[in-house]
């Protein structure tokens, strides 16, 4: 690990300095890491010049983990220690883990807790910790490459995926102590690598199928916003399943019995993933086969591929359709169609997308790259490189989300395909005379019954006031943030007793774990913990100082009054005190203490900026259309 | 948070229900470029606090005035007449009638030889009864008298009915996908 800088005291870092920012493609086959360079954006390569990174984590009982080739050379010779598509397991509870039965041929343990973890020579882990292990890989990758400690990362996740697996992923981020300066949707971000360059207008679909997920996204461009329309897609489809079901047509073939062994399961999705790679140049394959005893030699053509996919492919285009109804739009208003994901060099899948839009597609940018790409960009827009620029993503949430009501079934308060960050409040009452607690559920999925949602969280309000049944209000608030994470608040109005809880996933990680696991983790011994703690906290005070300072001098004068302003810079130097010093706790709460005390100049330049956003037209134009 | 205009004048958009949407939608942008979190993703947290609620705020005014239903029910409501939350209100049975029709067509959609173009059709069908009562609407809320108000209202509980078979329609047609 890079050690972790610490300006002189009372001297801050130049806050003009260029920000090492990165984007992060976390993906099921292949992980990847990009920034901007002299204005371009490019991955960055390992020493031996190669940009991918397998996600492949092989655990052995000495040492630290072994991330990318090297584990993955050993995929078929140690099956169970060495752990590939972690990201399928993301967020995902034991019944899901169970859906996908035989295809994982890990070993389980504590089933009982929810969350499935994975037994490993080197101890047990959670999909969790395992992605964190590939991000660090990553991390260490940039920070060698680029020279210094990085500022944040964007990470990209499936546009498709559900809260769950959005906080999994942003948990393994934290576990690996990376600053996640947004979680990015798959689909926008290779829009945004397609530069689809700032005067481009109109609608465009990115058709993304990975390893594991498939996305399609449907945007609208204007003037550098990249506004989503519509998402839709499967979380759990992608060339991993192409594999499957060629590794399944491969039994038949060599006619050896079910229940192969995990080694044997291994080495025939290896074939198979290697037989679909040869398909997409060679119109015939033709591969000697030897397991379980039998050595065969087994042909397959495009035409029989393309059957044995064809229902896959159906679903990712019925997902198409959805998409472009959700967004109101028609096949003929989309101008261009993007394709992203290495799944998506496939033939067969290449056909029925153009055949389906009856347009050429775009894949002039490496379909495997251009994820990380695009993340690499809005990273340097978040670290504040390009105050100037006009890109902004507008993203919805791909699900909706609601609450269990009697009779096991789901109220929406926020519908899919809503513009987030949103806020959405709704009303429920008793339903017995003198409840005095009530079960909030929270639920994500489209369909209307509990049971076939995805449960996010449950929590309790207690303390309702005795009352007939129907006659208590309790006041539900559900908030999204921009990385589509969401915070749910119960409050009962008749009496104020509020209960709020920050939506941990059911069978994700409590912060809790999450601490301990920090402790715990290899790279981080007490001092450095302490350390990055000083350090984080410090952060956070330079960026607070320095954007009041900036908002001083460009609104004080026009906002705040003389004794205003002097309160304010009190305020100020009682932090910059703090700061020089060195306890962490300190520093924290004196960066709580300035954001009370210029709350109100915040908001008034907030309103400010509305203000001026629209000034200069909206009088006449009101006049005029009365 | 202090947010006391209503979404219109946050809009800075005239009171009625024939707006401009392209101004709207453009407006929408200029705003969101000034407020969305990643402006401020490298600036405090209070900031980032601020301007997430701000967003959401004008996220929730956009999905408002963007959509028709939703935008004539707002319009009520600021005469302070809410036929969202109103728990039933008297309606016109020929309507009514016609209500459970459609809503029988609904229930035989499924067993229909091609259930896709019959929902599709069916939709259609619906979509153009939403037309004349949008245009009631639009006509009546801009008269100021009682009984104005009161038939916009009468339009709205309508479009109510039928927007609620709209989702049922989409509902089924999720289910054959």
């Amino acid at each position: 690990m890079a050690l972790l800088q610490i300006a002189e005291p009372g001297q801050s870092p130049d806050p003009h300095k260029r920000k090492l920012a990165v984007g992060i493609d976390l993906g099921t086959t292949n992980s990847l890491v990009a920034t901007v360079r002299s204005g371009e954006s490019v991955t960055l390569p390992d020493e031996q010049g190669r940009h991918t990174l397998p996600s492949v984590v092989r655990y052995l009982a000495e040492g630290g983990p072994v991330v990318g080739y090297d584990a993955h050379a050993q995929t078929v010779a140690d099956p169970f220690n060495t752990i590939q598509s972690v990201k399928r397991l993301m967020g995902r509870g034991v019944t899901d883990i169970k859906k996908l039965g035989d295809e994982l041929p890990y070993r389980f343990e504590r089933l009982d807790e929810g969350m499935p973890y994975l037994s490993t020579a080197a101890g047990v882990k959670s999909p969790v910790e395992i992605s964190a292990d590939i991000l660090r890989t990553l991390q260490r990758r940039a920070e060698d490459s680029l020279g210094g400690e990085l500022t944040g990362a964007v990470i990209t996740v499936p546009a498709y995926f559900d809260d769950a697996q959005r906080q999994a992923t942003k948990d393994a981020a934290t576990l690996a102590g990376l600053k996640v300066l947004r979680l990015l949707s798959e689909p926008t971000a290779a829009a945004v690598a397609y530069g689809l360059d700032e005067a481009a207008e109109g609608v465009i679909a990115v058709y993304d199928l990975g390893g594991g997920t498939f996305d399609i996204s449907i945007l609208r461009l204007s003037k550098g916003v990249f506004e989503v329309m519509a998402t839709g897609g499967d979380s759990a489809l992608g060339g991993d399943d192409l594999d499957l079901a060629l590794a399944n047509w491969l039994v038949g073939q060599l006619g050896v019995a079910r229940g192969l062994g995990s080694a044997d399961a291994r080495y025939l999705t290896e074939q198979a993933r290697s037989i679909k790679e040869r398909l997409t140049d060679e119109p015939v394959v033709e591969a000697l086969l030897a397991v379980a005893g039998v050595e065969k030699h087994v042909c397959i053509d495009r035409d029989q591929f393309g059957e044995l996919i064809h229902d896959l492919v159906a679903r990712t285009i019925r997902a198409c359709r959805r998409a472009l109804k959700d967004a109101g739009v028609s096949v003929a208003q989309v101008q261009d169609i993007v394709m992203v994901g290495g799944s998506t060099r496939v033939p067969q899948v290449r056909e029925a997308v153009q055949q389906f839009f009856g347009k050429a597609l775009r894949t002039d940018i490496d379909p495997d790259r251009v994820v990380a790409l695009g993340a690499a960009l809005q990273a340097d827009v978040l670290a504040g490189n390009k105050p100037d620029s006009d890109m902004l993503l507008l993203d919805v949430i791909p699900l909706s989300l609601g609450l269990e009501i009697m009779g096991g079934l789901v109220e929406k308060l926020v519908p899919r395909n809503t513009a987030i960050p949103v806020a959405k409040a709704q009303e429920f009452t008793t339903y017995q005379d003198g409840q005095t607690a009530m079960a909030i559920h929270v639920l994500q999925g489209e369909r209307e019954l509990v049971d076939d949602c995805r449960s996010l969280a449950r929590f309790e309000l207690r303390g309702i006031p005795a009352m007939a049944a129907g006659a208590a209000k309790i006041r539900v608030t559900f908030q999204v943030d921009a990385d589509g994470l969401l915070n749910v608040e119960a409050k009962e109005l008749s009496s104020g007793v509020e209960s709020r809880i920050q939506v941990k996933p059911s069978y994700g990680l409590s912060d809790v774990e999450i601490e301990r696991m920090l402790k715990e983790s290899y790279s981080f011994a007490q001092d450095d913990l302490v350390l990055r703690n000083l350090r984080e906290q410090q952060v956070d005070a330079d960026r607070l100082l320095h954007s009041l300072e900036q908002a001083l001098i460009e609104d004080g004068p026009a906002l705040l009054t003389q004794a205003e302003r002097e309160v304010l810079q009190a305020a100020m130097m009682q932090l910059q005190e703090v700061r020089a010093g060195s306890d962490h706790r300190a520093i924290e709460s004196g960066v709580k203490a300035l954001a009370v005390a210029s709350d109100e100049f915040a908001s008034r330049r907030m309103d400010a900026s509305i203000q001026r956003a629209l000034q200069g037209h909206n009088i006449d134009e009101i006049e005029e259309s009365r | 948070m202090d947010i006391k205009q209503n979404f219109f004048e946050f809009y800075g958009l005239p009171e009625v229900f024939d707006i401009d949407l392209g101004l709207l939608s453009q407006r929408h942008l200029e705003l969101q470029k000034k407020l969305h979190p990643d402006r401020f993703a490298h600036l405090s947290d209070q900031e980032r606090r601020l301007s997430a609620q701000y967003t959401a705020y004008l996220n929730e005014g956009y999905a408002t005035l963007r959509a028709s239903l939703l935008r004539a029910q707002y319009l009520l409501k600021l005469q302070g007449i809410d036929t969202h939350n109103e728990s039933s209100a008297p309606m016109d049975p020929v309507f009514l009638m016609q209500q459970m029709e459609l809503r029988e067509r609904l229930e035989d959609a499924p067993q229909h030889a091609d259930p896709e173009s019959e929902l599709a059709a069916l939709d259609k069908d619906v979509e153009q009864m939403m037309a004349p009562l949008q245009a009631e609407f639009c006509s009546q809320i801009t008269i100021p008298a009682e009984a104005s108000l009161h038939a916009a209202a009468a339009a709205v509980r309508k479009m109510q009915f039928l927007d609620k078979l709209r989702r049922e329609i989409e509902r089924l047609e999720d289910d054959l996908y």
